[in-house]
């Protein structure tokens, strides 16, 4: 793939630090439209600096953020989710005090830019859409729950349909299968590829889950103190001996002996 | 003012610094843990004063005095301790602020307490032994009594900052600051830790009180003072900081003791009365940290704080049945001028106080918009609603503007003030938003009390009627009714709107709000203009009703009345402020007519209410509700 | 097992009017590590809150070595030896690491039978978790993900437990981490230490567990031990959904 051309997004340089502490260091990277890729590395590498200074939470250091050409380091989330870039969070934030489904509305809502009517109630707005998101990661049974009463992995897949929300072009996903089941994990993946490949949306993601990165990333990126180590697809991430002693150790937590 | 003169004055404040210091530094231990806004903590300084000038006459000499002083902090602490044990441990699973309400009610019953033990008068402690003589410092007479006060404070500062910084006592503090809960799990007990804290800050309020006897004599009005001086300066210091808390009194008492130092200065255009400004100048002063600092001077932004209260249900739309009984209840309050008039239970009087209570109902439904779903606490609403009512009085005074225009123009007022100070208050949050708003009302307040030529000074306006047919109680009192189920009607249809939503997704998650391109800022800043719009309403509704406006009813009072009905109806519940704004105006009514105790009468209902229903009244019925519903 | 550590009868559980756990019975044994298996939302968090006694309203009888705990608040619970390390973590976030583990400090304990059980400092603990050793001084609320995770486990540890309550200890935890935690959990059974572990990651339980319960909406659906649920591909697929 020509990732150069057509790249949804791209770090030059990407470097943040925290007092004493260099989170990210010198991180350029390109994502191809409709690219799955996943971000690994040890705990601490960098991976969530990284997304949140993509999604406008925090400023970088020094580099660039391209979306589509266009530099967007510095700007605020809510403009950036306006750019078509959307996120789930690793510990993952909804809004309790509201039913599922009136978190996803909330999303469509602010997408069609509805968020100041004051007057007809917002109960009526959207709510097939949302339904229909709700059903897409498999949530539409708790549609009328209040979402703080959800067990931790169903939290996960209502910001998954939230994120979705405003159709983005780029979707970041921290750790989204975090506090899932092995079957579930698949699932919620492969319906996530199935959405790359459909609607042609660019994700870049973080897990620990192996099992789900090997099936299913396009390409894989390795970060370890804030650099990147490596780049490839997953055969060549599996067999790089510098990933393995940093990151996989000796594999047998992941999956089983090779039968 | 020469710079000997200013030298001393400076010396002046660092001594009452001292003071200002113990009884915040105890204001900030108890809200750090206990997440209590202890409104008590001024009458405990208050409580502090009077029983040490109990030891000091009765006992007397070296014994009484400075034996005293550490027997009242002993006594004072144990109070806290009792207070922390009997009432707050019940209530800690109340929705946020709740505890406020039964604080309130100790306010109210402690003054009373101490007007039947000490009577009325204000009550001058001796002179301390040891320290009866004066210092001659730049050619004045320094109190050595002040400077025993300039040194106690940076003692006592440097004790609790190494507590809290190196013992596991502060470690513990600090935890159950943040996760009271998972303390608990880690094998703490934390109702051991609560009740220390709110002994140790108990304590530190009464020996902060018992060591002003020597210098200011005890006085009922001490402990609402002394709770506004802890609040600004708990917050300007930052809250959990000791040393901020210690920073913050001394440049507030600085400020003070230069504004009665330079007295009246004539700047030629405007003679400006520098000793009456001491009244705001701490508000001011905090307004403006708040604003440049929005975590007081050395505060931190602090770590989300996970709450044990229970957690709020979804807003559903009216049930058929609620609609039902709103409607009855309009219907009959229509009907209720007729009832007035009937032979049988009729009275005037009757309208009178319907007409307090549709008011007292606007005002809470609208500083209930922005407390519950805005998740902003506003400490000072009475400013809107002091907006309105000059507005609408001044407007009638000075441009004989008509009834109707001037109606309207009352909450347009309030709504340049609400945006004006919405502003900068929605860029803060929790306490320090509660602050900054209570510093714009006290502003309000002041710039009305002492801008005589405009406002009438402390006389206020009077004279401004309305005009028939309104001058018929029972007309108006349509005309309140009318306006008032409009404006409960319209805020909640605001908020089962989109921007209801948005204002509740910026309260549960402002993160996620911000990532899906909400402005949670803007919108805050929206519903705060809304609600200062609606308040409006509510006070020119008043000054037409009582024909007058006078500053008392725009202070400080009002706005914690305004908190007061909506945490008695339930702030989690869209008809508690209607409920609590009815209950407690009503009862205001009838128990100030009872007794010269009615502040303790008032206050032991508060606190039975609060005990039997810990949500609020709606709360808890509605908590009921769901439980026999769910159960069958 | 006649010497249980942990013994649970008929435990039942509600948030608000929503049933949750349907009276649970099953037991940990000394030296024990027990997994308990189950999809989102089964009821493995909350049937650890409620040992804790961190819920309201529950019903039924929790035994810990012996003595009737039931009745008991979190904090009796957890003195008498009982850890438990919660999902979504919370550590003290204005806390730093070794103020964090200060707070879960409690003094060295024994088992019943008065052999003395493992006790730890934040020296041996770093041994266990290198990426805190090097940054003692942080903040937790300025660590990744993973960093506060195994922060949470040195927390519990620090309070020389008898049985601990691991709830998904794997989550976010890089796999060369897990890894070491494993063995962890290896090490401090041979120490007589107990587990009881909720786990979403069957190779990691597979790794650490000798015996398994599965829930399904509150209640256990299949007992055994961890090798008949690896040797059956069959009973993975009705309950755990691989
Ligand atoms: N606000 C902060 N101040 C100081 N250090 C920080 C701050 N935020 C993160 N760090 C540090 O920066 C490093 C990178 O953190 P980051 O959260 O990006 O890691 P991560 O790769 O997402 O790890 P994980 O897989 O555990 O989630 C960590 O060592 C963390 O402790
Ligand atoms: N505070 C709450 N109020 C009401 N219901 C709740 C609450 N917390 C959890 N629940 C419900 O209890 C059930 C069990 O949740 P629990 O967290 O115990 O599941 P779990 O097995 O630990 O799941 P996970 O693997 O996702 O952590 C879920 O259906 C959940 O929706
Ligand atoms: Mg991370
Ligand atoms: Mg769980």
């Amino acid at each position: 793939m020509s990732a150069s051309d057509s790249s949804v997004l791209e770090l030059r340089g990407l470097t943040k630090s925290f007092g004493g502490v260099h989170a990210v260091r010198d991180v350029s990277l390109k994502i191809g439209k409709g690219e799955f890729l996943a971000m690994i590395g040890p705990n601490g590498a960098g991976k969530s600096t990284c997304f949140n200074m993509i999604n406008g939470q925090l400023a970088p250091d020094s580099g660039q953020i391209l979306c589509e050409g266009k530099n967007i380091a510095g700007l605020a989330p809510r403009d950036i989710w306006r750019l078509g870039v959307g996120r789930t969070f690793q510990v993952a934030a909804t809004f309790g005090s509201m039913t599922v489904i009136e978190n996803v509305q909330t999303a469509l809502i602010s997408h069609a830019r509805e968020t100041y009517r004051l007057w007809r109630p917002a109960a009526s707005r959207h709510r097939a859409r949302a339904l229909d998101l709700l059903r897409q990661v498999n949530m539409q049974g708790a549609a009328d729950r209040p979402s703080r009463e959800l067990a931790y992995g169903d939290v996960k897949r209502v910001e998954l349909a939230i994120a979705l929300a405003n159709d983005p072009k780029l979707l970041l996903m921290d750790e989204p299968t975090a506090g899932m089941g092995a079957g579930e994990r698949h699932g919620l993946i492969e319906l996530v590829k199935r959405l790359v490949v459909e609607r042609g949306i660019s994700v870049l993601f973080t897990e620990h889950s192996m099992d789900v990165v090997f099936a299913f990333a396009d390409r894989i990126v390795v970060l370890a103190r804030g650099r990147l180590i490596a780049d490839g697809d997953a055969t060549a991430i599996r067999d790089n001996e510098q990933v393995r002693e940093v990151y996989f150790g000796t594999g047998k937590t992941f999956a089983r002996a090779p039968a | 003012m020469t710079l000997n003169a200013f030298l001393f004055q400076v010396l002046n404040g660092l001594s009452a610094a001292s003071g200002l210091f113990l009884i915040a530094a105890g204001l900030s231990l108890i809200f750090g843990v206990t997440r209590i806004v202890n409104l008590a903590h001024g009458s405990l300084y208050m409580l502090g004063t009077y029983i040490a000038y109990s030891f000091a006459t009765k006992i007397g000499g070296v014994t009484g005095f400075w034996g005293g002083i550490i027997a009242t902090a002993l006594i004072v602490g144990l109070i806290g301790a009792l207070i922390e044990i009997v009432l707050l441990r019940r209530i800690y699973r109340a929705p946020e602020l709740f505890q406020l309400l039964a604080t309130f009610a100790l306010v109210l019953v402690i003054n009373d307490a101490a007007l039947w033990l000490w009577g009325p008068a204000d009550l001058l402690g001796p002179r301390a032994p040891g320290f009866r003589g004066a210092i001659e410092i730049l050619g004045r007479r320094l109190p050595s009594y002040d400077l025993f006060l300039i040194v106690i404070g940076p003692l006592v500062l440097l004790a609790l900052h190494l507590t809290l910084a190196r013992t596991r006592f502060g470690r513990l503090i600090r935890a159950a600051t943040q996760d009271r809960e998972m303390v608990g799990a880690l094998g703490v007990n934390q109702a051991v830790l609560f009740t220390s804290v709110f002994a140790l800050g108990a304590l530190l309020a009464g020996l902060g009180g018992a060591l002003q006897i020597a210098r200011e004599p005890a006085n009922l009005a001490t402990d609402l003072i002394a709770l506004g001086d802890a609040f600004v300066v708990v917050v300007v210091g930052g809250m959990g900081s000791i040393p901020g808390a210690y920073l913050a009194a001394v440049i507030i008492a600085e400020v003070k003791a230069l504004c009665v130092g330079i007295g009246v200065v004539d700047f030629g255009f405007i003679t400006i009365n520098f000793s009456k400004f001491t009244l705001v100048a701490e508000f001011l002063v905090m307004a403006i940290v708040l604003i440049a600092r929005p975590y007081g001077l050395l505060g931190k932004a602090q770590g989300a704080v996970r709450s044990i209260a229970e957690p709020e249900e979804p807003l559903r739309p009216a049930t058929p049945m609620l609609k039902l009984l709103g409607a009855t209840v309009l219907v009959l309050l229509v009907c209720l001028p007729l009832l007035a008039q009937s032979t049988y239970f009729g009275s005037p009087y009757l309208l009178v106080l319907g007409i307090d209570v549709l008011i007292a109902i606007i005002f809470a439904a609208s500083l209930h918009f922005i407390m519950g779903p805005g998740g902003m606490h506003s400490f000072g609403h009475a400013a809107y609603f002091g907006l309105g009512a000059y507005g609408a009085a001044l407007l009638v005074k000075w441009l004989g503007l008509p009834f109707g225009a001037a109606l309207v123009a009352a909450p347009l007022l309030a709504l340049c003030g609400a945006l004006l100070f919405g502003w900068f208050a929605v860029r803060l949050s929790g306490v320090y938003l509660a602050m900054l708003t209570l510093a714009f009302a006290q502003i309000v307040w002041a710039a009305v009390f002492q801008w005589e030529g405009f406002t009438g000074g402390s006389n206020g306006v009077i004279g401004v009627w309305p005009p028939p047919p309104f001058d018929k109680t029972w007309v108006y009192f349509l005309l309140t009714l009318a306006l008032a189920a409009i404006a409960v009607l319209a805020l909640r249809r605001f908020l089962f709107a989109p921007f209801g939503y948005a204002m509740r997704a910026g309260r549960d998650s402002p993160l996620r709000a911000e990532a899906i391109g909400i402005d949670v800022k803007r919108v805050h800043w929206l519903g705060f203009a809304i609600a200062g719009l609606v308040c409006g309403i509510a006070g020119g509704l008043f000054a037409f009703a009582k024909g007058s406006i006078s500053p008392e009813t725009i202070h400080i009072n009002r706005s914690i009345d305004g908190l007061v009905m909506v945490l008695l109806g339930g702030v989690q519940t869209l008809t508690g402020p209607i409920v609590g704004a009815s209950v407690f105006a009503v009862l205001q009514d009838t128990v100030m007519r009872q007794t010269e105790y009615w502040r303790a009468l008032m206050g032991a209902i508060i606190l039975v209410l609060v005990l039997a229903f810990p949500q609020g009244i709606v709360g808890a019925f509605a908590a009921l509700w769901r439980k026999v519903g769910g159960r069958t | 097992m006649n010497d249980a550590m942990l013994k649970v009868e008929s435990l039942s559980a509600w948030y608000g009017a929503a049933r949750i756990l349907y009276d649970l019975s099953f037991e940990v044994g000394r030296g024990e590590v027990v997994a308990l298996m189950g999809r989102n939302g089964a009821g493995k968090s909350t049937t650890m809150r409620a040992i804790m006694g961190m819920i309201g309203q529950r019903q039924g009888t929790v035994t810990f070595s012996g003595e009737d705990i039931s009745r008991l608040e979190p904090y009796q619970i957890a003195r008498r030896g009982l850890g438990f390390t919660p999902e979504d973590r919370r550590i003290f976030s204005d806390l730093t690491v070794m103020e964090n583990l200060d707070i879960g400090r409690q003094p060295a304990r024994q088992f019943p039978d008065g052999a003395p059980a493992p006790s730890w400092t934040p020296e041996r603990l770093f041994a266990l978790f290198p990426n805190l050793a090097e940054m003692p001084h942080r903040p937790g609320g300025r660590m990744s993900g993973g960093e506060q995770q195994m922060l949470t486990v040195a927390r519990t540890l620090m309070g020389n437990p008898l049985l601990v309550l691991l709830d998904e200890p794997s989550e976010g935890v890089a796999p060369l981490i897990v890894e070491q935690m494993a063995n962890t959990i290896i090490e401090l059974k041979k120490e007589g230490l107990s587990i009881l572990l909720s786990e979403q990651n069957i190779h990691f339980a597979e790794l650490v567990s000798d015996r398994v319960y599965v829930l399904e909406k509150g209640q256990i659906q299949w007992q055994g031990t961890m090798a008949q649920l690896s040797g059956s591909p069959e009973i993975q697929r009705t309950y755990l959904t691989v």
